[in-house]
């Protein structure tokens, strides 16, 4: 497999399933640069100067949304947010006669976030426009997962060979899902744990190590990456209290300890804080979940100019 | 009118007959079969020589179809639901009570009989429904739905809802002997489940539907078939664990029968991935399993564990079909392609041979069902099917006459079809792919 590839492959990043080595790399190195862009005192480039980016938004989103739409703007695009609540799939419309409407508008990029799984792969089959996944249902996350792979390679220098937990709710988790793909691609050794009742079957065949003693996951580990306990599922009764989830599977400053002296602490937010995160590790000194969100904007930007953007010189005037 | 059907093979289970004959029809009846019938003994008929090439089976039963009709014309009618049936072979159908309204009481019932007369094509046979608009609650009026003509009874589209109420469908249903069709699904297992719950539904984010959430309410269906006496017959078994339940509960003598459809013998849930993802034309329920579970089903079919191969045709109108994965209705169409992906996929593939074929597609279902059919012998009524098992077939969705498009299929490229379809003495389908079926064809003109 090629590890100097110059652009991706499609028109659309639907998942990290679909990228291969190098093209995350190239994802990677391309957002190093864009990171360079947000140092200046004038954080932009005219290298989406004149397209159009689109923000399709099916669910709330602060964080994503935000940072996607400041990525753009730093690229110059025009862009235009569409949240459900303003939208006409409240009054009936299906999913595609929506993106077909929007793309009648010629939108070089729709920015897509949607409960359903599967629903961008809907969209990049019906649309010219390239389609960014935003977060599908519990399928994929992938511009999480590549902040996440970003932000590792910054504070660690490389992926191969590190040890990584992962912990939480990993059956309903589409950042778990990213991430396992992106970082076992990237040969990492990669361990998951939560509660039994929240883990996705035959998770071995993903090629993670699958435990349910978060000690053994965060044993000697490089980083601890957590995922959210949806407060809501506690109407499924997939675990008995908060306070209990919090005894078995929160992340402590003694459970920190166990992990290398130099680990890093790993959120995609938002944290319930003292359920599945102490504040005093989410707070720590080892904590970067600020880092990820500042390296999101970065990484949003390098996906946005490689699917849409002109040529490195651009990115450098 | 008479038809001289001359020098096919007859393949026959039910009579004990794998073997050229011809066949006379007289009217709607089966008059003659028999090594060779010299024209002198068929004076009046149309001669048709099939050539042995081509096999003469009884008339193929598909136990449950979706006709739709009343309340979804826009998805199926049962005109178009029984010229698919015949185009696929099937010279009857029965069809399941989840209309709208639900068939639950004999007028509905004798209103889709009504339907099926005046399409005139395929025989069917309603299914009425086990409780009041299939909710789960009061058993139905179902001495006056057999009355009016139904055959079985069944919530399908969901199972019926409680162990209690299982246990009075089965004593009051044993009393006429007619059997209970389950949908087996545990809903509290089942939850909001779009796909099998295993490595590919947990890697593409879909909800999963558990193998146990079929396989417990197998099992309590058997305990209850057992301990009542009544009849149970399993729809669309999908896993392995089910199979095993059955095999076990007709082990002991529990009266159970099973049924399982060609996509689950075909298809597995790594379909979901590829060749194209989240292909909504793969959302069934139950949902397509896992390896295993279709290899176990395959072993069914080889073992004569499994009775009977049934669609479970589901036609739907394509916008309930071209939305996200998750909001899709569940099901595919399945008359069409049945008898092609039998041929090709198990006699073909060397699983079992024509003859059991034959016991899957008809002898079984009519016995489980108690109609007309499964044997082509003197006095029998003339339902037949005459199958090609060499024909090249490729699935073309576009020109199916359902009214629906929902398969996985389209455009696969299978060998074996149907040659001709006869309902009760009369050509109600001859394909023109198949040149012997030239004369059926002219016939079938001249009739309609």
């Amino acid at each position: 497999m090629s590890e100097t590839a110059s652009r991706l492959r499609g028109k659309d990043l639907l998942g990290i399933a679909d990228l291969d080595v190098s093209e995350i790399n190239l994802i990677l190195d391309t957002a190093e640069a864009m990171k360079e862009v947000a140092s200046r005192p004038i954080k932009k480039v005219p290298t989406l100067r004149g397209k159009t980016v689109i923000n399709l938004f099916f669910e709330p989103s602060t964080r994503t949304r935000t940072s996607f739409e400041i990525a753009e703007k730093r690229l110059s695009a025009d862009t235009l947010n569409i949240a459900i609540a303003m939208s006409s799939v409240v009054k009936g419309e299906t999913l595609i006669d929506t993106a077909l409407n929007l793309e009648a508008m010629a939108p070089a990029i729709m920015v897509v976030r949607h409960s359903s799984s599967g629903a961008c792969h809907l969209l990049a089959r019906t649309c010219r426009a390239g389609i960014v996944n935003a977060g599908d249902g519990t399928h994929e996350h992938p511009t999480q997962g590549l902040l996440d792979a970003f932000t590792i390679r910054e504070r660690k220098g490389r992926i191969a060979g590190l040890k990584i937990a992962i912990v939480g709710d990993l059956l309903h988790s589409r950042v778990f899902r990213s991430n396992i793909l992106l970082l076992t691609k990237l040969g990492a050794e990669v361990w998951a744990c939560g509660p039994p009742t929240l883990m996705p079957p035959e998770l071995d065949r993903l090629g993670v190590h699958a435990t349910t003693r978060v000690d053994e996951a965060v044993d000697g580990a490089d980083a601890i990456m957590m995922l959210r306990i949806q407060l809501e599922r506690m109407q499924g009764g997939f675990f008995p209290s908060l306070r209990e989830y919090f005894t078995v599977f929160g992340m402590t400053p003694e459970r920190v300890r166990l992990a290398k002296p130099d680990a890093i602490i790993m959120h995609p937010g938002p944290m319930n804080r003292g359920v599945e995160i102490a504040s005093e590790v989410a707070d720590g000194p080892a904590s970067v979940i600020l880092d990820q969100v500042t390296n999101g904007v970065a990484v949003r930007m390098a996906v946005l100019y490689l699917l849409a953007g002109g040529g490195e010189n651009e990115v450098a005037a | 009118m008479k038809l001289l059907l001359k020098g096919a093979r007859v393949v026959d289970p039910a009579s004990g007959i794998d073997g050229i004959r011809d066949v006379l029809v007289d009217g709607d009846r089966i008059s003659r079969v028999d090594t060779s019938i010299p024209a002198e003994a068929a004076v009046g008929a149309a001669i048709v020589e099939l050539g042995s090439s081509l096999v003469v089976v009884p008339g193929l039963i598909d136990m449950h179809v979706h006709l739709r009709e009343p309340g979804y014309e826009h998805k199926e009618t049962v005109a178009t639901g029984t010229a698919s049936a015949v185009a696929g072979g099937f010279t009857a159908v029965a069809c399941m009570p989840n209309t709208n309204p639900v068939n639950d009481n004999a007028s509905v019932t004798r209103f889709i009989l009504k339907q099926a007369a005046a399409a005139n094509l395929a025989r069917v046979y309603p299914i009425g429904a086990v409780s009041n608009g299939s909710n789960g609650e009061h058993l139905a009026e179902i001495a006056d739905m057999r009355e009016a003509g139904c055959v079985a009874f069944s919530d399908d589209g969901r199972p019926v809802a409680t162990a209690a109420l299982m246990r009075r469908a089965l004593e009051y249903a044993g009393m006429f002997n007619m059997p209970i069709i389950d949908h087996c699904e545990d809903r509290s297992l089942a939850g909001e489940g779009v796909a099998h719950e295993g490595f590919h539904a947990a890697q593409l984010g879909l909800r999963g539907i558990p193998a146990a959430a079929e396989d417990v309410m197998v099992d309590r269906d058997i305990v209850l078939a057992h301990a009542t006496g009544g009849h149970v017959h399993i729809a669309h078994v999908s896993t392995a664990g089910a199979l095993r339940a059955v095999q076990a509960g007709k082990s002991r003598g529990a009266r159970v029968t099973c049924e399982v459809t060609p996509h689950h013998l075909t298809l597995s849930d790594e379909r979901l991935r590829a060749p194209l993802i989240y292909d909504t034309n793969l959302k069934m329920n139950p949902p397509l399993r896992g390896t295993t579970d279709r290899d176990a089903l395959l072993a069914g079919i080889r073992d004569g564990s499994i009775d009977v191969i049934a669609t479970d045709h589901a036609p739907h109108h394509a916008d309930d079909k071209r939305v996200e994965f998750d909001r899709a209705s569940f099901g595919i169409v399945g008359l069409e392609t049945a008898v092609s992906l039998g041929f090709d996929r198990l006699v073909h593939a060397g699983i079992i041979g024509i003859g059991r074929l034959v016991e899957l597609f008809s002898v079984n279902p009519a016995r489980i069902l108690k109609v007309p059919g499964g044997r082509i012998a003197s006095g029998d009524m003339a339902d037949i099917t005459i199958l090609a098992p060499d024909l090249p077939v490729t699935v073309a969705a576009a020109a199916f006459r359902s009214k629906a498009r929902n398969t996985p299929f389209d455009g696969w490229s299978l060998r074996g079809g149907v040659a001709a379809t006869i309902v009760g003495g009369r050509v109600v389908f001859a394909n023109t792919a198949v040149p012997q079926a030239a004369g059926l064809e002219r016939r079938e003109r001249r009739e309609t």
